[in-house]
């Protein structure tokens, strides 16, 4: 188990965590999506959705499970660089530029990936872990999004998952090695696409609850 | 018709390991705009000396971009603005008259300040030493061409053999990683069939030199490549990425 222990604790080892994790949870984010249109098919669809997955019970524990599992080696081997890459340099410059690499999403990834888990706790207790007797699914989203807070709230946070996404898309193929002057730039076409879409997709849905309600 | 141009140089003094370095302030003019960056420190050196003062020390060798031994932070761009440039072909014409220049040293962990802009970038010899070479049975020398290598091949392989080890790809990546430097070199031999025999032990004794001379991570950043003076990509990375995995995961090697 020595080799596993050593490929995996190295700097390059903890990127290829960070990048496998990150594939699942970019898998997670279509599925959610896809599953959450629904919602603009009526209430009727949205709730036969959330009705078909608790129906799925092991399958979705199973899923949960793994989500959970993955989202905790990915937090805690991002805060592991965070803090490595932090110490790798002590003193820090005093003049301060960028050649053009970084992005808003690459000089961001460990503080939108807090807020991300911020986000993501306080949604599971606004959705998840709440009383559903005589209510529906529906009735829960629908109240959440009649406080223009919450609204807010839910937009700029998805916004920021669209940042994190910018950067990780296509950070994931490079570290696991897939990175071609044939299709690198079609990876990072896609990638700014899919955080668009990350973005719009999930944050419109908070819209247009607190607009038909 | 050169012009001649008058500067304000911050630059950075430190006086050994020990001492906690701090910026100081000179005028330096009449810089003719053909000179190298390192001639106009030369220059400012000179008058430093007459005047009684401990003059900058900076690192520089060949004075013709080839070496890798040059290199400081301009304005907060190891090597200065100019893309593909090492400090010493960084000509003053790229200045205007009147600038404020801020001259740091390469900063991170792995490497130590020794003396003002000179840092030791010994980290860097050590991770070629774990593994950067192939290993040659002494005996008559082989036949030329003997093992054949494909044009494009050779070509990729000597781009990434490029890399002077300057060290600016760890100045300028926020993490002060080295991964491309260690791509570079991993990339150069594993594409070629000499280098491609030891390509597992080198991918995973250059890593593990890499992570224990306290670089950071890559983040893919890509503030290296743009960086740095020979171009290389990081395409290398990712190339090393594939190296190390297939050593980590299916070699013998532990």
């Amino acid at each position: 188990m020595n080799w596993l222990i050593n490929t995996l604790g190295s700097s390059v080892g903890k990127k290829l965590m960070m990048s496998i994790t990150g594939f699942v949870f970019i898998l997670f984010l279509i599925g959610h999506l896809i599953g959450n249109l629904t919602i603009y098919v009526g209430p009727d669809a949205f709730n036969a959705y959330a009705g078909h997955l608790q129906s799925l019970k092991p399958a979705l524990r199973l899923m949960e499970s793994g989500l959970i599992f993955f989202a905790i080696v990915h937090i805690f081997t991002g805060l592991i660089l965070f803090y490595q890459n932090f110490k790798a340099r002590p003193n820090r410059y005093e003049v301060n530029k960028q050649a053009g690499g970084r992005t808003l999403g690459s000089a961001t990834m460990p503080y939108t990936g807090l807020i991300i888990l911020a986000f993501v706790i306080f949604h599971l207790f606004d959705f998840t872990f709440v009383d559903k007797t005589g209510r529906t699914v529906y009735d829960i989203v629908a109240a959440s999004f009649s406080n223009p807070v919450y609204v807010f709230l839910y937009i700029a946070s998805v916004f920021i998952v669209g940042i994190h996404v910018s950067h990780g898309f296509w950070s994931a193929f490079q570290t696991i090695g897939i990175n071609h002057p044939k299709y690198m730039p079609t990876i990072q076409t896609a990638g700014l696409l899919f955080s668009l879409i990350v973005a719009i997709g999930f944050g419109f849905i908070p819209l247009f609850i607190s607009l038909i309600s | 018709m050169t012009q001649n141009i008058n500067l304000t140089l911050k630059v950075w003094r430190q006086n050994g390991q020990q001492d906690k370095g701090r910026f100081e302030t000179y005028e330096v003019s009449d810089i003719s705009t053909d000179m190298s960056f390192l001639e106009m420190l030369d220059v400012l050196n000179e008058t430093l000396t007459l005047e009684g003062k401990e003059p900058i020390a900076f690192d520089s060798d060949c004075r013709e971009g080839i070496c890798g031994q040059c290199g400081s932070v301009v304005n907060g761009r190891p090597h200065g603005q100019e893309k593909k440039t090492t400090l010493c072909q960084l000509h003053m014409r790229h200045f205007k008259n009147g600038d404020t220049i801020a001259i740091e040293p390469f900063r991170a962990r792995a490497f130590k300040v020794l003396k003002d802009l000179m840092v030791d970038r010994g980290a860097l010899d050590k991770v070629i030493q774990s593994g950067g070479f192939i290993s040659v049975n002494a005996g008559g020398a082989p036949d030329a061409n003997a093992i054949p290598v494909s044009g494009e091949i050779a070509e990729r392989a000597m781009d990434a053999a490029q890399c002077i080890g300057c060290g600016a790809c760890v100045a300028a990546c926020p993490n002060a990683s080295a991964m491309l430097f260690v791509s570079a070199n991993v990339s150069h031999l594993a594409l070629l069939p000499q280098g491609k025999l030891e390509a597992a032990k080198r991918a995973l004794a250059m890593v593990r030199t890499m992570d224990a001379c306290g670089f950071g991570n890559c983040s893919n950043e890509r503030e290296c490549e743009a960086e740095c003076p020979k171009g290389i990509s990081i395409i290398n990375i990712a190339r090393l990425n594939r190296e190390f995995f297939k050593a980590g995961f299916f070699s013998h090697n532990e």
